[in-house]
């Protein structure tokens, strides 16, 4: 019997098929966004706990009204300013003795803030505060930090801070992975992120 | 001589389309590596505002949503035009917050627990009464891991 050869497969409408795939894929993907700005809540209190006293100067106090305008430490201020308004607080090191800030770049005014672990952001919004400027005074005061983080990481360690981050997360990490937590926790006991927030008014 | 004297024809040859299912192929194999089907199909506006202090949240496995904003305009004659939270496909209300982080945490692995993040989602023409609530009531379940999902992009773009 002769052979007969098979006859070859038609591939012309191959093309119409992966088309007709892609653009359903086209059609259904999202790039979804998940990144984002994580913060952790404070638990839930009981009512008799005495609020631990703070001294009026190593509160720095942002009041966002409803009209989203802001008002920093009594003052109006621009969305712009607040960044550096905020490290210039928490970088102040005003404080002598065994509350003295050896790490602190800035005036030393009395009048500002003793030292980065003493000091509190508070944070105030109105209920008809739009969530879009809440974002975005967050975004501000966590960059402050994160500047201040960075900065102090440079200095020790002449390593920007969020590369340290990364370097941990990182599987194929080289060096240490328990000296440089250590490092990052001291960088995060330098500058800790105390930033309190009230209850919002009506 | 004239063997080797080509034909004229006028007409131009065909663009060969032989690897055209190739490139297609490329881009169908990118598109389906790169998608995530949506878990939940959003009955509310979610316009998220932008940051650039982000971090990533990664494994997704251990990430609760919560969304919130005005309903999309097909469900504002029954939803309203109030903002409202959306647990997965459904609208609710504050109270409901508490219940849907229980299940949630019921689904998982028990010790995954400590590790689970909210991500809010929030639109961000919302006002931050309701955000306050839902962060009161993730206060009451013990779920203070959160993450305010945004944009990357300039911050200074919310406020226009």
């Amino acid at each position: 019997m002769a052979r007969r050869s098979s006859p070859e497969v038609n591939a012309g409408s191959m093309a119409d098929i992966a088309f007709l795939l892609l653009i359903f894929f086209l059609v259904t993907t999202t790039i979804e966004t998940d990144s984002g700005i994580s913060r952790k809540l404070p638990p839930m209190q009981e009512d008799e706990v005495e609020p631990p006293i703070i001294k009026q100067k190593n509160i720095f106090s942002v009041i966002v009204n409803r009209n989203n305008e802001l008002l920093v430490e009594d003052e109006p201020m621009e969305i712009g300013a607040l960044r550096e308004a905020a490290i210039e607080f928490l970088d102040n090191g005003g404080g002598t003795g065994p509350e003295a800030c050896d790490y602190c770049q800035g005036p030393r005014s009395p009048n500002s803030s003793d030292n980065p672990n003493k000091a509190v952001i508070m944070l105030v919004n109105d209920r008809a505060t739009e969530y879009g400027t809440y974002i975005t005074v967050q975004n501000e005061l966590v960059a402050a930090y994160n500047h201040l983080r960075d900065r102090s990481a440079r200095r020790l360690y002449n390593k920007s801070f969020v590369q340290m981050e990364e370097d941990y997360d990182n599987v194929n990490y080289s060096g240490n992975k328990e000296t440089l937590k250590e490092q990052i926790e001291e960088i995060r006991n330098m500058w800790p992120q105390k930033l309190s927030e009230a209850e919002p008014k009506s | 001589m004239s063997k080797f004297k080509k034909k004229k024809s006028g007409e131009l040859p065909a663009v060969n389309t032989a690897s055209l299912p190739d490139i297609v192929f490329m881009l169908l194999f990118f598109f389906m590596v790169a998608t995530v089907m949506r878990q939940n199909t959003l009955k509310i506006q979610n316009v998220l505002p932008y940051a650039d202090q982000v971090e990533k949240l990664d494994k997704k496995d251990l990430v609760m949503y919560i969304y919130a904003g005005k309903p999309s305009s097909r469900y504002q004659a029954n939803a309203g035009t109030e903002a409202r939270i959306q647990l997965n496909d459904n609208f609710a209300s504050v109270n409901d917050v508490q219940q849907f982080i229980f299940s949630e945490r019921e689904a998982k692995r028990e010790e995954l627990v400590p590790f689970l993040t909210t991500a809010l989602k929030v639109d961000e023409e919302t006002n931050m009464g309701l955000v306050s609530d839902i962060k009161q009531e993730l206060r009451k379940a013990e779920a203070l891991k959160i993450n305010y999902t945004t944009k990357t992009g300039d911050a200074k773009q919310n406020m226009q």
